[in-house]
């Protein structure tokens, strides 16, 4: 099974993006605390690319693909043409740090982390590809 | 998309979240407690009741103020939290780092107890 959504870097679609997510991962009967997980973690890899990659520009647009191969396996894959915004190389903040620093950010990496079983992070013909992956 | 109400009760201001809150909405959230900060509340209670989603945006505001309620000897407890909402504190370790309780007379308490 193979699913695609194209979104312009605007944060007010992020919603969409959470939908999207949500209705894909109910129709393969994910229970529901682990769909709340992922959409979390979508979110989160989204509003950082939309943000970091792309100034949130609403023309510049990132796909979205969610392939379920089967088993236990989802893949998600966030693909665009920005500057690489690679989470894999920024270490996760200590809490106590985040306090004193009065720091908003540093925590989306962090639950993403948490959440997803692989994070991976691939060119291909010009074009950023993150996939993550999620066994549930 | 989030929508803020607030309200006084028993010297504490209570801060009803209902909705959303991601990246583009967790300002909202900061305003809210900028407003009651200024208001000079000691007191402060977030009510999660319709809170149906929350994103790293908005725990980083609750984390924001962490320090400023430390020095200013500020009390905030936030209540009822949905179990989906509550896992992502959990995942995140945030129950240490903020006062949670189930409801609204427990946070109340808690708040009280605190405030001594």
């Amino acid at each position: 099974m193979n699913y695609r959504y194209n979104i312009g870097c605007s944060l007010s679609n992020l919603k969409g993006i959470r939908e999207f997510v949500r209705n894909v991962l109910n129709e393969n009967h994910v229970p529901e605390l682990q769909v709340s997980a992922i959409v979390l973690a979508l979110d989160e890899m989204c509003s950082n690319l939309m943000i970091h990659g792309h100034h949130c520009n609403p023309e510049h647009i990132i796909e979205l693909h969610i392939d379920h191969p089967g088993g236990s396996a989802f893949i998600f894959e966030i693909i665009d043409n920005g500057s690489m915004f690679d989470i894999t190389k920024f270490s996760e903040p200590d809490m106590e740090s985040l306090v004193q620093d009065k720091r908003k950010g540093g925590l989306g990496i962090r639950l993403v982390k948490s959440i997803m079983d692989k994070i991976e992070y691939t060119t291909e013909g010009g074009k950023n590809i993150c996939r993550l992956t999620k066994l549930v | 998309m989030v929508h803020i109400k607030r309200l006084q009760e028993s010297g504490s201001d209570i801060i009803a979240v209902i909705g959303e809150i991601d990246a583009s909405s967790s300002i909202e959230l900061d305003l809210a407690i900028a407003k009651s900060v200024g208001e000079g509340f000691k007191k402060i209670l977030v009510d999660c009741n319709a809170l149906e989603y929350i994103s790293s945006a908005g725990l980083g505001v609750f984390m924001s103020y962490i320090e400023e309620f430390r020095d200013k000897n500020i009390q905030m407890v936030l209540y009822g939290l949905k179990e989906k909402v509550a896992n992502t504190f959990e995942i995140l370790g945030l129950a240490d780092l903020l006062h949670i309780r189930e409801n609204k007379s427990e946070a109340l308490k808690l708040a009280n107890e605190l405030s001594v």
